[in-house]
């Protein structure tokens, strides 16, 4: 209906003539608009990145398809490192909370996310499970995503840094199967490293497809349940939060002046 | 499917502009579609035509603007086009490339009344 004139239709006539609209606006007219689609998304991702900047919380997002280990490897990493280090986590499932009582069980503060049918955790899920996550400056906020090589990808949470976990069990071609992904990954964790023996995974090969969609990807081979490789990926992170501390000193500073 | 996601922020643009541009009625809705964007054509079109049904959008016709991905080969330095992400340099053969333009999904224009 016209909010004009309030006529219905162009089937409306008036003595047998159509009613003409044009004096009020009512033709149609073409809009220049150039709007992002992930506008909206950019925006709480950018108030999410501010905030972490600010309390100098470095913040991971952890990208995978399902079962490629990475409550496992979380789990270890919580349990290794909760004695010196404050952390939290948010996780991300369509269903359950099995995932976030796995990391309860470590004491480390979790919320879970379910996203019923949605296949990826979006910038403003993250600020409403920020209300009910309280954590201390100098954090590591861990955001298990959905396990999905696809969708996760193309959402900004804002986090520091999108990691990337394979599982060897996968077949080494998934970086160039879901090149976006592990374009957008900072850090490649390729886990489950001591089922290598009983698989046939081309490990160099897997490392040359990661660097073809993304020449500048930090590889770590690890193992979770045996513990391989942890502690590069412990010194990787110890090395983004002197970076993150040093981001959140350099915004007080100019927050300040 | 996270097209149905990116259509519902598309009908949520246009429902914004509504108020500010005052219509009522969309007849076309122009997207620029970059080749290297995170979507699949044909399930954002499947998408589109579930999430418009009893919107100001019902009787909208999504009209997709392909844009080309271009890339600076950071050996060869030269501007390259490359349609996925996992593509050489056409020229040197490196994979050292730095996308500029591709990954582009932008509600370009409004055809309302």
């Amino acid at each position: 209906m016209c909010v004009a004139c309030g006529c219905g239709s162009d089937k409306i006539t008036i003595d047998g003539q159509q009613h003409a609209h044009d004096s009020h606006g009512h033709g149609s007219r073409s809009l220049q608009i150039e709007i992002d689609v992930l506008a909206k998304n950019n925006e709480y991702a950018k108030q999410n990145r501010d905030f972490f900047t600010q309390t100098a919380t470095l913040v991971l997002n952890l990208v995978s398809s399902p079962g490629s280990g990475k409550t496992t490897l979380l789990t270890r990493t919580l349990n290794d490192l909760k004695s010196g280090l404050p952390m939290a986590v948010i996780e991300g499932d369509q269903q359950t909370a099995n995932d976030a009582e796995r990391i309860s069980a470590t004491g480390v503060p979790v919320v879970q996310i379910n996203t019923g049918k949605g296949c990826h955790l979006d910038a403003h899920m993250i600020s409403h499970a920020m209300e009910k996550l309280t954590i201390e400056n100098n954090s590591v906020l861990f955001i298990e995503n959905v396990g999905n090589l696809v969708c996760p990808a193309m959402f900004d949470l804002g986090e520091t840094h999108k990691v990337a976990i394979l599982s060897i069990t996968e077949g080494e071609d998934k970086p160039i199967k879901y090149p976006d992904l592990f374009h957008a990954a900072d850090l490649l964790l390729l886990n489950k490293l001591d089922l290598l023996p009983y698989l046939d995974f081309d490990v160099d090969q897997c490392i040359a497809y990661a660097r073809q969609v993304n020449s500048n990807i930090e590889i770590i081979q690890v193992s979770a349940t045996l513990g391989t490789g942890l502690n590069d990926w412990y010194a990787w992170l110890e090395k983004q939060k002197h970076k993150q501390a040093h981001d959140a000193f350099e915004c007080t500073t100019v927050l300040s002046k | 499917m996270h097209e149905i996601s990116l259509c519902q922020a598309i009908l949520q643009i246009i429902e914004e502009q509504s108020v500010l541009q005052n219509f009522v009625k969309v007849n076309r809705v122009n997207l620029e579609f970059g080749a290297l964007a995170v979507v699949d054509e044909q399930a954002l079109r499947f998408a589109f035509d579930v999430v418009k049904r009893d919107s100001i959008a019902e009787a909208a016709d999504l009209h997709i603007i392909h844009l080309a991905a271009q890339a600076k080969c950071l050996l060869c330095m030269k501007m390259v086009n490359i349609k996925q992400r996992f593509d050489a340099c056409p020229d040197c053969g490196s994979y050292e490339l730095q996308v500029h333009t591709g990954d582009e999904l932008r509600v370009k224009a409004l055809e309302v009344e």
